[in-house]
């Protein structure tokens, strides 16, 4: 039967207006969520500084794709397409939560704009939105607490299982849905000849409720917003306290994160490179030393593992994870600057604390984490600076410093002399003499070679591949030679700052005497190097981009592939891939040669490419590890049924040789470079 | 504990590429990259790592030129408290006797409790520790690879043959020559030497050391090196074929033939 509906803001119990608690509740909440949010913001401001506050609109698009758009979400599909159903849900059902607010003390109330036409679409929009929330809770609960993937487990060292914490926020959504549309079934039953639209959670409601006397409605009604109510402050106060922080701060976490990658921080971003001899300290080494946006990094982490899924070094074992990474800086983050009580005082260092330095050491700084993370979180620039701090204390892996050393005295890892750097000119054969700088010789492109290519015998291979397919290409150029020192790519990326820029500065005084109009670079560290950590003003391309170009022109005319039988997949090396993006012309080039048959790995090819073990001094490197990158990277490749692995990156090939001998696959397995590849199925 | 540390000076054993120089007395030196003898890392890093322990001070002393200042200066930026060189034309072409004169001529201007030095350096004499200690007339132990204790007495490890290890006590003060391997030498980066830069370090010649002009220098050294070379390449070896039994008949053949067995 038909009953007045009873609004919560009207209800009197045992003597006491309702619309009180109901208007102490939001007040009593907000007073408590907003003296946690100055909790939150207080270490911001104590940490060191990052301008990220340029480039709006750059930064606006970032939002409305990754943010809004979830744009990284279906890279893993399942959890994926679920959180974007919960996280529209959200929005659409914000508002209406908001109104509910309200509710509690006033009569009647919609929110601005929400009067006529729209509203009426609103209120659809909210059941339905709210009846699929329900549906992926359910699913979402089941995959936490049931199905359990990998990506989600604890190791037992680092605490307790996040399980828990994850259902109970999954069991406050489902109530906040269950008591909103209870409350509206409710409602609904005090409107005769007023339907729920079919198929929603509140329909369903209304049909159960069908039967039921209407003072029994009236109060169900009030006791279901009452709940709602309670459940909406409670879980608002939850989230600055663990993983669903980032229900708050994802939207400025995205805002603020990096626009392009490739880019290391510097020390300080207020502290100009001439200045740097003034800092009493370099690097990370304890909390305060991150800055505002590595701070808001740690509390944005929503704990859904896909950085560590990726992370190659977390998948050989090496004891690196990105996701603890940043659970443990949030840990400790949260025991420093509490919600309530004094501020931790008295020294932590972070390395030798929650972190080890076995831990800071693994990373390859590949990008895979950084590429994943749905809410824009960085990795590499915290590792960086935590290395900087490490260096400085001069607590460095013996391992790494007889290259450093090396470097530093003969601008090359191995120590070998100056004076052979462009020994392998004489191999290149084709009727080309190499120009070098040294000589005297002027170009327009300059061919940065580095290190490896310049020294390794069998990476001299790939300069004198390359030195023909310029040739060919009709590109005048000409190589630094003796006066080429280590482009410095690692040397910064492991922390040792000052003898990157010393690196750096010799080879930009180097290059700018020689006044190039454009800079070629066939090692993908040296072209990210020049690229992104030098100012040179000279445009930097890649020996594939070249290519890619003397093939489109015809300059470069390939002839069919010398073994038709093979199969051929192409690595994305990770600073050419990831870093910049350069995933396309290589292969156009690996398919110009016709008859050649091309596999890609399928989901581990592009930006999901798996990084080879790394280059430049993470060959030196001597990690723990249950075995090398580099084999799991060859098994992916046999897999997807080639026998012959093509790079683009003298770090990937060695890599790729050693791993096919270490794997037992001689004789089954070729890792050739793309230059070579290129070089040898050119037309006479 | 005032402890000195001996440092040299020498071609960077991995950095370069040997060769006999155009005299035949000594390697070639042009297009040389220089560094801290390795051995004497360790002992500077060992002692850093002592007075890190039980408090005093470490100081660094090189004899040479103004070029040897580089790897006082690096051993500072390591941690090293004080750095010292020892610098006059009058110790040119010292030998191993005239080095460890110069060096006691230091050591006695301060109060030292501990001196060490590398065990060995380019030349592989590792002469100068032991030399100096008797010098000094101070009690000395080479190869150490480990040292535990403060005052009065320390108790010393020893690296022997065949990875056998020694442990013994020494009275203090002592000198001690550093086996490599001893502990893990701290790096030293870029920006830990700027730091340094312009620290005083002092400079002592020889007047201020005591010590007589032609006393230590190339005319007084009593030992001269006279050639330097590779040795000619032999035959190779020879090498026997045939089964066990065969194999050793043969030997015994052989070392009867060649007098080596009566």
């Amino acid at each position: 039967m038909p009953f007045a509906f009873l609004s919560p803001a009207s209800a009197v119990y045992l003597g006491v207006p309702a619309r009180l608690v109901f208007l102490l509740i939001p007040l009593a909440g907000a007073a408590v969520f907003i003296h946690m949010m100055i909790r939150r913001v207080r270490p911001l401001l104590a940490a060191a500084p990052d301008p990220r506050f340029g480039d709006v609109p750059a930064r606006l698009w970032l939002v409305l794709k990754l943010w809004l758009a979830q744009w990284r979400q279906p890279r893993y599909f399942v959890a994926g397409a679920l959180h974007i159903l919960l996280f529209f849900a959200f929005l659409v059902l914000g508002l209406r939560s908001t109104q509910l607010v309200f509710l509690g003390f006033m009569e009647t109330f919609t929110l601005p704009g929400f009067g006529g036409e729209l509203g009426a679409c609103y209120n659809v929009a909210k059941d339905y939105a709210a009846t699929v929330c329900l549906l992926s809770v359910v699913l979402l609960a089941w995959r936490r607490g049931v199905v359990k993937p990998e990506r989600y487990k604890v190791p037992a060292a680092l605490g307790k299982d996040h399980t828990g914490e994850a259902l109970l926020v999954l069991g406050l959504i489902g109530t906040l849905l269950v008591s909103e549309s209870l409350f509206e079934a409710c409602g609904l039953a005090a409107a005769p000849g007023e339907g729920a639209w079919a198929g929603t959670l509140a329909w369903a409601f209304r049909h159960l409720l069908a039967g039921c006397p209407g003072g029994f409605l009236g109060h169900l009604g009030v006791a279901a917003y009452a709940v709602h109510d309670l459940t909406f402050f409670y879980f608002l106060c939850l989230l600055p306290r663990g993983k669903h922080f980032h229900v708050i701060t994802s939207l400025f976490n995205v805002f603020f994160m990096r626009l392009e990658p490739g880019h290391v921080k510097p020390v300080r971003h207020d502290v100009r490179d001439a200045d740097l001899d003034k800092l009493e300290t370099f690097g990370v080494k304890k909390l305060e030393d991150f800055t505002w946006k590595h701070l808001l990094d740690f509390y944005s982490c929503a704990d859904c593992g896909r950085c560590s899924d990726q992370c190659p070094a977390n998948r050989v074992k090496r004891p690196l994870s990105p996701r603890f990474i940043t659970i443990k800086g949030r840990g400790h983050l949260f025991e420093r600057y509490p919600l309530a009580g004094p501020q931790a005082t008295g020294p932590a260092p972070l390395v030798g604390g929650i972190y080890s330095e076995d831990e800071i050491w693994s990373c390859t700084t590949c990008g895979a984490c950084e590429e994943e993370c749905p809410i824009g979180i960085e990795y590499i620039d915290k590792i960086v600076d935590l290395r900087r701090g490490l260096v400085e204390e001069g607590r460095v892996p013996p391992s790494l410093q007889k290259p450093l050393s090396s470097i530093e005295k003969r601008g090359n890892p191995w120590g070998k002399l100056e004076k052979k750097r462009a020994d392998w000119i004489a191999g290149v054969g084709d009727g080309l003499k190499v120009k070098t700088a040294d000589a005297g010789d002027a170009a327009p492109d300059l061919y940065f070679v580095d290190s490896m290519t310049s020294y390794d015998d069998r990476m001299q291979k790939i300069a004198q591949a390359t030195a023909r397919i310029l040739g060919r290409a009709g590109v005048d150029f000409l190589i630094l030679g003796k006066a080429e020192k280590d482009s410095g790519h690692e040397v910064r990326r492991y922390g040792e700052e000052m003898l990157f820029q010393s690196l750096r500065d010799e080879n930009t005084q180097a290059i700018l005497d020689c006044a190039p109009s454009r800079i070629v670079a066939s090692d993908p560290h040296a072209y990210n190097a020049l690229k992104h950590d030098y100012e040179l003003g000279v445009p930097v391309t890649h020996v594939s981009e070249l290519i890619q170009a003397g093939l489109r022109s015809g300059k470069l005319r390939p002839k069919p592939v010398a073994d038709p039988t093979r199969v051929y997949t192409y690595h994305d090396p990770c600073y050419l891939g990831r870093h910049n993006g350069l995933y396309e012309a290589p292969r156009e080039a690996i398919d110009a040669i016709p008859g050649l048959k091309r596999v890609e790995m399928a989901g581990a090819c592009r930006d999901r490419s798996l990084c080879c073990g790394g280059g430049g001094l993470n060959l030196f490197y001597e990690p723990e590890e249950a075995q090398r990158m580099g084999v799991l990277r060859v098994a992916q490749a046999a897999q997807a049924g080639a026998n012959v692995i093509v790079t683009a990156c003298p770090f990937c090939l060695t890599n790729m040789e050693d791993a096919i001998k270490v794997a037992g696959l001689e004789g089954r397995m070729e890792a050739v470079d793309l230059c070579e590849l290129v070089d040898g199925h050119l037309q006479a | 504990m005032e402890i000195l540390v001996c440092v040299k000076r020498v071609p960077d054993a991995t950095e370069n590429e040997i060769s006999v120089g155009p005299g035949g007395t000594d390697i070639s030196r042009e297009d040389l990259v220089y560094a801290v003898n390795e051995w004497d890392n360790y002992a500077v890093e060992e002692a850093i790592q002592i007075v890190d322990r039980v408090g005093g001070n470490v100081t660094v002393v090189a004899l040479g030129d103004s070029e040897a200042e580089e790897v006082v200066r690096r051993e500072m930026a390591m941690g090293a408290g004080q750095g010292l060189m020892l610098v006059d034309d009058a110790f040119r072409g010292a030998d191993g006797l005239g080095v460890a004169t110069i060096l006691e001529a230091a050591a006695r201007k301060g109060a030292y409790d501990l001196i060490l030095t590398g065990a060995q350096a380019d030349d592989g004499a590792a002469q100068v520790g032991g030399m100096l200690a008797a010098l000094l007339d101070w009690p000395y132990a080479s190869l150490v690879n480990k040292i535990e204790g403060e005052a009065g007495t320390l108790r010393i490890g020893r690296e022997l043959e065949g990875g056998t290890q020694e442990l013994s006590e020494i009275d203090l003060p002592c000198v001690l020559s550093i086996q490599t391997g001893i502990n893990e030498p701290r790096y030293v980066g870029i920006r830990g030497i700027r730091k340094v830069a312009s620290v005083e370090i002092p400079v002592l010649d020889a007047a201020a050391l005591g010590l007589a002009a032609g006393a230590v220098g190339g005319a007084a050294a009593k030992a001269r090196r006279l050639d330097y070379f590779i040795p000619a390449a032999g035959a190779g070896a020879e090498m026997l074929t045939g089964s066990t039994r065969e194999l050793a008949s043969q030997l015994v053949d052989l070392l009867k033939l060649k007098g080596g067995l009566h």
